[in-house]
């Protein structure tokens, strides 16, 4: 331990410890802006480049960024010395002179930390006049490049990388012309990017941002001649609160269902009752293999991996082109539900393929690619239509001038409202994983499952492990979230090690409750344990907590399906993968 | 010292799977022949990431630049995103993705050779050549470059064709320069 003084306190720290963190210690906040951290994953992202954490230790000549400098004994610092004051307040100007000045209409207005620490400092006036750089605009399905508001803190590059080892994100050229690009300056359309979006959840300011679907879903909403229906994802109904200033974990699946009503949506249905209806094909597809697997069948390849998350799904495809037969075929959630209200749904209420427009409200970013990828579509007509994020859905509701506090508690439509305790913990994860075993362990043993909750599977760990008693037949499930986790898992089924029969894999850290779609955290991941743990309750509080037992789900395979993985559920409810290729295509020049 | 190896516009016809060092198969738009160079570079380096400036040093050496694709291969074979290995590419003027031309010409702009001078030598090549600083004529025999220092001081301004060295180079002496490459 080593003590140093920092504003007048004395502290007492381990070695190593970084002055930034000293000060924590000490309930000192020193402003930051390229610092990031990830506590849990322990990650931190300190380039020490931004320069706004610089305080003054006695006897250097120096100020010293306290992000990266080491807190030695006996050091005397001084956090908010007028020296520092305007030291930070420079910095910040320089900083705003290569920024443009759209605040008024930028998409990160309200959320951007450039200019809370702008409010903060009181910023009134720019006497740095100059060149500022410039760079194209980048549109991808699901996240839009807008480099021209980046300042080079390089936490996208840091989560793109070490968390979640996709690498199509790195810092390239030098000087005022450095930019965060993918492999030669290529699209990210192009680029391995998976579009898991956690690269925009953690950009400070507006250079990364969702491609925004609201003004798509007005135009459909007040069009008469088309039926527009909405489906909300598990997650979202964890994390909407936060936008209307309600604590993390805040349940609001009544208030949302309100208020997607007033909305005007003429349904309002919910992404559980096909997280039921995956259950029902993917559980019986693990079934099927495990059973085809003991009895020695050579066509069967085990482990199977749950396929309910498009940028997991995308990383597969770009990363293991030789393994595309082992995640489960089933759709996600989100493409089940399209699928099945733009048949089953609108064939019942007597509208035309045409006429309805499906929008998703999801806490992921990869839903907006994945709705539009050419295999969700017949006849050029996508099963959803739009997908928008948590954080959008919030601003539509502003925007529409709905009380969101005070609205009261309402109720999903029949019949794709209906769901079950399984389908509401999809949104954490190991949450797929579990629904999927109270279900295959019922239909497998004929037996009732005596404990619903599988304790064993939950958890925050990057990756667990499980092995679940089916009655004799042990199970060895694997659990990851994070690509970087899911990329150890895979390098072993590529390699014949893996001792797995399933595995779940999310593509975000926490699973779908810390999607790129939800409220900003500012590097507070320990909101995604309170989103989880709210989730788990609503599962609890659910009358049916089993995907078979759903009546809605039991009608649909009676009155139209059949049975899971019948002809039709596979047209409908099923797809298959394809190789994306990483080679480079931009040829010699002159 | 390695053999040069010229990449032409020709080699990126081909486009086959080639093995890389980790006996992974990836389809890479390269002759065969190059992409045992990258893998033998790659392998001297025990194809550690760490070394990842010494291989685009050697591999710039061999083939002149450093195109995507050897890009694409080096990042392979060190297992590290090939976004990285731009964003190094980028970082250090010293590696390029444009082809040198037949007659690479360096004009010394350090202290000595800029205040006898150099910038109006540049200049004179630049007008001649019709090219900016670090791009190729279009028929490929000359490219401009831009460096400091030679340790010739002395003979300042310094210009260098490949490896000949020019001293006391006046604006008026570049065309004579360029002549006796352009027959």
């Amino acid at each position: 331990m080593i003590e140093l003084t920092i504003d007048k306190k004395k502290v007492r720290v381990e070695k190593g410890t970084t002055i930034l963190k000293a000060a924590r210690q000490a309930g000192i906040e020193i402003p930051t802006l390229c610092h990031y951290e990830l506590c849990d994953m322990g990650i931190e992202n300190k380039p020490g480049g931004c320069r706004i954490c610089v305080v003054e230790v006695e006897g250097r000549r120096n100020l010293a960024p306290s992000c990266i400098t080491e807190a030695q004994d006996g050091m005397v610092i001084h956090t908010h010395s007028i020296r520092v004051l305007n030291a930070r307040k420079t910095v910040l100007r320089l900083i705003i002179s290569d920024h443009p000045f759209d605040c008024l209409v930028c998409a990160k207005s309200g959320h951007c930390d450039l200019q809370d620490l702008a409010v903060q400092f009181g910023i009134r006036s720019q006497p740095y006049v100059g060149e500022q750089s410039r760079y194209r605009k980048d549109t991808s399905p699901s996240i839009i490049r807008d480099v021209d508001k980046c300042i080079m803190c390089r936490r996208c590059e840091m989560i793109c990388n070490e968390v979640q080892s996709v690498g199509a994100l790195a810092a390239v050229n030098r000087g005022f012309m450095s930019v965060v690009a993918p492999a030669f300056e290529m699209n990210l359309e192009d680029s391995p990017c998976t579009y898991c979006g956690q690269c925009v959840s953690v950009c400070p300011t507006g250079a990364l941002t969702e491609k925004d679907h609201t003004i798509e879903i007005i135009r459909a909403l007040s069009n008469p001649s088309k039926t527009v229906v909405v489906q909300t994802a598990p997650a979202v109904r964890a994390a909407l609160g936060e936008e209307f200033g309600m604590p993390a974990g805040t349940l609001v699946t009544g208030k949302m269902v309100s208020a997607l009503r007033e909305l005007g949506f003429d349904y309002v249905f919910d992404t559980d009752f096909s997280a039921d209806l995956t259950i029902m094909e993917e559980g019986t597809e693990l079934l099927q293999r495990v059973r085809g697997y003991l009895e020695g069948d050579s066509n069967v390849r085990l482990p199977i991996l749950t396929s309910c998350c498009p940028g997991w799904v995308n990383f597969f495809e770009h990363n293991y082109p030789d393994l595309l037969d082992v995640p489960s075929t089933a759709k996600s959630p989100q493409q089940m539900f399209g699928a099945i209200a733009k048949s089953y749904f609108a064939e019942k209420i007597g509208v035309k393929r045409n006429d309805m427009i499906v929008v998703s409200v999801m806490p992921c970013l990869a839903k907006k690619y994945e709705c539009q990828r050419d295999e969700f579509k017949v006849g050029g007509n996508p099963d959803v239509d739009y997908s928008i994020s948590t954080r959008e859905l919030a601003s539509f509701i502003k925007q529409a001038n709905i009380d969101f506090l005070e609205l009261p508690d309402g109720e999903f439509d029949d019949p794709l409202g209906e769901s079950t305790g399984a389908a509401v913990i999809f949104g954490n994860t190991g949450g797929v994983i579990e629904a999927a075993c109270r279900t295959a362990y019922e239909l497998y043993t004929g037996k009732k499952l005596e404990k619903v909750d599988f304790h064993e599977l939950r958890g925050m760990d990057g990756i667990r492990s499980a092995t679940i008693d089916f009655n004799g037949l042990e199970l060895n499930i694997g659990i990851a979230h994070g690509l970087r986790n899911a990329r150890k898992l895979l390098d072993e089924v590529r390699e014949g090690k893996s001792k797995f029969h399933a595995i779940e894999v999310m593509a975000c850290p926490g699973g779908c409750v810390g999607g790129a779609g939800q409220p900003f955290n500012h590097g507070d991941s320990g909101v995604l344990g309170k989103r989880a743990a709210a989730l788990y309750a609503a599962d609890q509080e659910m009358p049916i907590r089993k995907s078979h037992e759903n009546p809605s789900i039991i009608k649909l395979y009676e009155e139209f399906l059949g049975e899971p993985g019948s002809e039709l559920a596979h047209k409908l409810l099923h797809t298959e993968y394809f190789a994306k290729s990483n080679e480079v295509t931009i040829h010699l020049q002159g | 010292m390695s053999q040069k190896v010229i990449i032409t516009p020709e080699a990126f016809e081909y486009m086959e799977k080639v093995t890389g060092t980790d006996g992974v198969e990836v389809r890479v738009n390269l002759p065969k022949e190059i992409i045992e160079q990258i893998n033998e570079i790659c392998d001297s380096f025990d194809n550690d990431p760490g070394e990842l400036i010494n291989v685009l040093h050697e591999a710039q050496n061999r083939f002149g630049y450093l195109p995507a694709e050897v890009q694409d291969m080096v990042a392979h074979n060190l297992h590290i995103p090939v976004a990285q290995v731009y964003g190094v590419v980028t970082f250090y003027s010293y590696f390029s993705m444009i082809p040198k031309g037949e007659h690479p010409i360096s004009i010394c702009v350090g202290t000595a050779c800029y205040v006898r001078g150099a910038e109006r030598v540049l200049e004179e090549f630049i007008k001649e050549l019709g090219i900016k600083v670090g791009e190729t004529t279009p028929d490929g025999r000359f490219s401009i470059n831009c460096l400091r220092c030679v340790g010739a001081c002395g003979l300042a301004p310094v210009v260098l064709v490949g490896d000949k060295v020019y001293g006391r180079v006046s604006p008026d002496g570049v065309k004579q320069i360029i002549a006796e490459y352009s027959s």
